[in-house]
């Protein structure tokens, strides 16, 4: 990045692309042209930046000014201000909303303060699409040590040493995982990555792929000497379009640079890369399941033992882990094991990355050290509940995971204390609800999920989540019986005790910890027949209050289905009959006047 | 179930691609994505020609397709409406969303308005979580939409 005085790093992540980045790029790019500063400042697009609420990013370097919610229109006075003149544009600065001040390095911002980022080292920081940035930031520099100065087995221990564990869900130790695969004998192995990135509502590794796709493709390469293969191969959905088109790029500089290919690094040792696509199905994220997909087939699991490491893609031994545990892998080279062992918990070693979402202020991408607290991450990463409402619970690790109550807030975050709790680590999903979330629709939300996913293979799976899904459903429309809560837990045990591959195996967890931790919301739509955060439309009914009502009209006229009367000025009245209780009156309601009973 | 006659040149079309992929069994899901790049969806009759083409039985290939959710055997409209329903998305109220798309349209999810201008269909996470609720229609993401934006939104393309 020499050359240049200045850069301008205009975030390139889907949730910023979304809101026109690529516009912005081509604004500021056009106007250095206007004034001839092309040569000194370069605009650059990078991945995620992480702070996806306040997107787009545009982040000036060397002197650390991060400018928020910029629009293309801003880019001449970015240019006019801050390249020329050196002023910083104070109403493009985040506003930190404690003491509404104005803070222009991203270092002060509550959001980073407490994060750690080492699996997402490059991501915000470089060009992704430009493999000497990488080269420039330590890029290949893991691979050059590994293949001149390291044997296999020395590479395998690094990173058992290291303490390093999946971060695909499972959790089980990398370098475990590795060894076993280099004890299996085979004239071919295969080296995989799993893009799949199932759990809705997550983007760590999409985030990975489309800022940093370098790391993972040398992480890979480190993992194919290690454990003897020389065929990589990276299963990524096809709803990624952005990932897959970075991923292309790179492997392609990679083979131009000599980092893929034949001989690199003049050790004799080969290594290439090849791209597989996922088509939609949420269980092909199961390795076996992924394995078979990438053959060709229907995505369906198989029962383990033989475990990919003895028996996989081809019936060859096959090593699968997770993208953000191929993105820890070259710094735990070039730093050692004793350095990454040191972050963390006892056992669970160095940083997690969270998509951070749902009700909450700051919703985005983190990487935090494990051990950090619930509280810190909801509290003074995530800035507080939006609205200033009141925290309910959050869910982590997606369909096979939990959710957490207020009890759980201090809890130290970590595999293992994550599954005491209910709950589990999984990719890194974790999203946040207030009182408005009702806690059997979120167990009904994902049990749906499930059911469209299950292969079908396991009756268990099949048919038992069907089951508990109708009964989820039936308690919703108020139609639950106390016998119908026993059931579920019931089922839920037979199921996770049952079913074949780690889907259904998993899938009762919603029902289960929010039996444990919202008991009293359950019963309530039991026995009450009530639901108080105001979602299951069959228990409840709209009111107007005459005594809060001003007559503004504003919801007679948003009523979809004008199911509203009443005279200007004079209080007004909802037919319950007509009702269908959209909620596009209480959306309007200025004066709080309607109520859901 | 709808009955397409295939026309010459896209049953060539069918088989080129085929024959890029060595009509290799293994590959029938790379095959599948590119035809349906082609086509927009993949009816029985093209599963037909691609069972032939890569020596499969049609029954296989029609169990891949209808396995994996990407594939779809109805044609889109021409502006594809997809509503994220992940987890994000779900508690930031993308079901009201939903219900007034379906309202404003006239279909169900899964179905395609009938002069063929839009399809309803839900996805998972679309990676704008920090946009929730987010809805998708073609390539153009839409983010922190309201109830009351949708009609707007509609309108755009009419
Ligand atoms: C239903 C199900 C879905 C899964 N989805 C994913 C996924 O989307 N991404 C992933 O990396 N691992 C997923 N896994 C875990 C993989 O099976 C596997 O354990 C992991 O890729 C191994 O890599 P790691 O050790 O680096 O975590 C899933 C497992 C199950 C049972
Ligand atoms: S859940 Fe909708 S974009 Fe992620």
């Amino acid at each position: 990045m020499a050359k240049y005085k200045m850069h301008l790093l205009v975030c390139g992540g889907t949730g910023c692309s979304a809101s026109a980045s690529a516009q912005i790029v081509s604004n500021l790019n056009e106007e250095l042209s206007k004034q001839g500063l092309n040569n000194d400042v370069q605009v650059i697009l990078t991945g995620c930046f992480g702070f996806c609420e306040k997107g787009p990013i545009v982040k000036v370097m060397p002197d650390n000014t991060f400018y928020t919610e910029v629009k293309p229109e801003d880019a001449a006075t970015i240019v006019a201000e801050h390249v020329i003149k050196g002023r910083k544009v104070t109403r493009l600065l985040y506003t930190d909303p404690e003491n509404k001040e104005r803070i222009s390095d991203s270092k002060h911002m509550g959001f980073y303060k407490k994060q750690l980022r080492i699996a997402l080292r490059n991501c915000g920081f470089i060009d992704p699409e430009n493999i000497d940035e990488y080269v420039s930031n330590e890029g290949y520099a893991a691979i050059a040590k590994v293949l001149t100065e390291m044997t296999a087995e020395q590479v395998i221990d690094e990173v058992k040493r290291s303490g390093l564990r999946g971060r695909g869900g499972g959790g089980f130790p990398t370098g475990l995982k590795w060894e076993i695969a280099s004890k299996n004998h085979a004239d071919q192995k295969y080296v995989v990555c799993n893009a799949d990135e199932g759990d809705p509502g997550a983007f760590m590794d999409r985030s990975i792929l489309e800022g940093d796709p370098h790391s993972v493709i040398e992480a890979m390469t480190i993992n194919g000497f290690a454990i003897g293969a020389t065929k990589g191969l990276i299963y990524i959905r096809a709803e990624y379009p952005l990932a897959i088109h970075r991923l292309q790029v790179a492997i392609g500089q990679a083979r131009e640079y000599g980092l893929l290919g034949k001989d690199i690094f003049g050790s004799g040792f080969d290594f290439d890369i090849e791209l597989r696509y996922g088509a939609g199905a949420f269980v092909c994220g199961e390795e076996t399941a992924l394995i078979h997909s990438m053959e060709g087939l229907r995505g369906e699991p198989t029962f383990k033992p033989p475990f990919p490491a003895q028996s996989g893609y081809m019936q060859k031994p096959t090593n699968v882990n997770n993208v953000e545990t191929y993105a820890n892998i070259p710094i735990i080279i070039l730093k050692g094991a004793d350095w990454f062992s040191k972050i963390g918990t006892e056992k669970s070693k160095g940083t997690k990355v969270f998509a951070l979402a749902g009700q909450i202020n700051n919703v985005g991408l983190i990487e935090v050290p494990m051990g950090i607290t619930l509280r810190e991450v909801i509290y003074e990463i995530g800035g507080g509940i939006k609205n200033g409402r009141a925290f309910k619970a959050v869910q982590t690790g997606g369909p096979s995971g939990g959710c957490l109550t207020e009890k759980h807030l201090d809890t130290p975050i970590d595999y293992d204390n994550l599954i005491a709790a209910g709950s589990m680590m999984g990719s890194g999903g974790m999203v946040v609800m207030d009182d408005t979330s009702c806690m059997v629709s979120i167990a009904k939300f994902y049990l749906e999920f499930t059911v469209e996913e299950s292969c079908g293979k396991c009756t268990p799976c099949r048919i038992g989540n069907k089951r508990l899904s109708e009964i989820l459903d039936k308690i919703t429309k108020g139609n639950g019986t106390m016998a119908d809560l026993e059931a579920l837990r019931n089922l839920a045990a037979v199921i996770k005790d049952t079913a074949l591959c780690g889907l259904g195996q998993t899938s009762p967890n919603p029902v289960l910890s929010t039996l444990d931790n919202f008991g009293n919301e359950y019963l309530e739509h039991v026995r009450d027949k009530k639901c108080s955060a105001g979602v299951c439309k069959s228990l409840m009914k709209y009111v107007i209050d005459a005594e809060h009502c001003v007559g503004c009209t504003a919801c007679a006229r948003n009523c979809p289905v004008n199911a509203i009367s009443g005279e200007k000025k004079m209080p007004h009245v909802i037919n319950t009959e007509l009702c269908i209780k959209c909620g596009a009156c209480i959306e309007r309601c200025k004066f709080n006047a309607i109520s859901i009973k | 179930m709808i009955k397409v006659k295939l026309a010459e040149d896209k049953i060539n079309k069918i088989k080129e691609i085929c024959a890029f992929f060595s009509n290799k069994p293994g590959e029938v899901i790379n095959v599948l994505h590119k035809v349906q790049g082609e086509l927009g969806y993949l009816p029985a009759e093209v599963q037909e020609v691609i069972a032939k083409e890569l020596n499969m039985s049609v029954a296989t290939v029609y169990g891949i397709v209808t396995f994996y959710s990407f594939f779809t055997m109805i044609p889109k409209g021409e502006h594809p409406i997809s509503i994220c329903m992940g987890t994000a998305c779900y508690v930031r109220g993308s079901e009201k969303i939903l219900d007034e798309f379906k309202r404003q349209l006239n279909i169900v999810v899964g179905e395609t308005t009938p002069d063929g201008k839009f399809s309803l269909n839900c996805l998972r996470c679309v990676g704008a979580c920090g946009l929730a609720p987010v809805v998708l229609i073609g390539e153009k993401v839409y983010g922190r939409i309201t109830t009351d934006k949708v009609k707007e939104i509609l309108a755009e393309y009419n």
